[in-house]
């Protein structure tokens, strides 16, 4: 809906809709967060939690138990750094709800996120291994497939990324194609579509890459 | 060339042709992604109280079992929306 083309020093930069859409996702999650923050400091702790409360409670605490049960009892900290990941990605895929351009659908978006997870996980793998530790992983089990886990590596990144961008922009592509061959009789028959490609497939996704980032980093940790 | 066709209608027929065949890449993916699913109906008839972590563990195996046929999926969507193939003919200049 919004695109944006500025002019910076007589060159012209061309900002697409989906970029402008991150920015809304993370303003909208601020809006949130901080409204979050004001009822927690709010909260009466001797009374039951009520409605808007209870639900940021459950939602926190069930992606507190899925890390623990992934990552280790210890690495328990790494909490709000995914439940920061699930809330943007979950708000993300679910944008084409309400006719955005979903901002996963741009590649740059997945790969930005992609490297995050990457960095931390040879960030971890450095720290808890050492350096030489670290360097020695890639030489096992046999000193020859060094290549062989280079590139293993650097794939993954990669699958990460193109998993997410594939799985929504297929889903936009489809969408788009029904609403051009129906013209005005698709409302009638999109329903149960959008349930399935934006719904099913955006949560589907949003559990899988949070799943596999912390499946990466957890495996740098001993316990 | 073909009489009547130019070759800029040709590289976007072939490379529409391409994607098509591209998409063939979604063969495996399926098969794997089902056996994956009745694998997992069998355990959790074997194992109802676990029914949880054995759907979790389906999912995330079947996602990435999944990536194969994105990459078949990524590489139709370049030739039919990025044309690559018609790019290149007309920086020829021929």
């Amino acid at each position: 809906m919004f695109e944006i083309t500025l002019n910076l020093f007589g060159r012209q930069i061309y900002i697409p809709e989906s970029i402008v859409n991150v920015y809304i996702v993370v303003i909208l999650l601020l809006i949130l967060a901080a409204i979050a923050n004001r009822k927690v400091k709010e909260a009466d702790p001797n009374e039951k939690p009520s409605g808007f409360l209870n639900v940021i409670e459950m939602a926190v605490e069930t992606v507190e138990n899925l890390v623990k049960q992934t990552m280790g009892e210890k690495q328990a900290w790494f909490g709000p750094f995914i439940f920061a990941l699930m809330a943007f990605l979950l708000v993300a895929n679910l944008f084409g709800l309400l006719g955005f351009t979903p901002p996963t659908s741009d590649y740059s978006v997945t790969l930005t996120l992609a490297l995050v997870t990457f960095t931390l996980t040879q960030f971890y793998g450095v720290k808890n291994n050492g350096i030489g530790g670290y360097l020695k992983g890639f030489l096992e089990p046999l000193p020859f497939l060094l290549p062989l886990n280079v590139l293993g590596e650097l794939a993954n990144p990669i699958s990460l990324s193109f998993r997410l961008f594939g799985n929504i922009l297929s889903g936009v592509i489809i969408m788009s194609l029904i609403y051009n061959a129906l013209g005005f009789i698709a409302p009638i028959i999109t329903p149960p579509l959008h349930a399935y490609f934006d719904l099913f497939s955006g949560v589907l996704q949003t559990f899988i890459f949070s799943m596999l980032t912390m499946i990466f980093i957890g495996g740098n940790f001993d316990d | 060339m073909l009489q009547g066709i130019t070759s800029e209608a040709f590289i976007l027929g072939c490379s529409a042709i391409g994607a098509g065949l591209a998409m063939i890449a979604g063969i495996g993916p399926g098969i794997g992604q089902g056996n994956a699913a009745g694998q997992g109906a069998a355990a959790v008839g074997r194992q109802p109280e676990a029914q949880g972590d054995i759907t979790r563990t389906m999912l995330l195996g079947q996602a990435v079992a999944e990536t194969t046929g994105i990459y078949g999926l990524v590489i139709a969507i370049i030739l039919l929306f990025v044309r690559p193939l018609l790019t290149a003919y007309l920086n020829l200049g021929l």
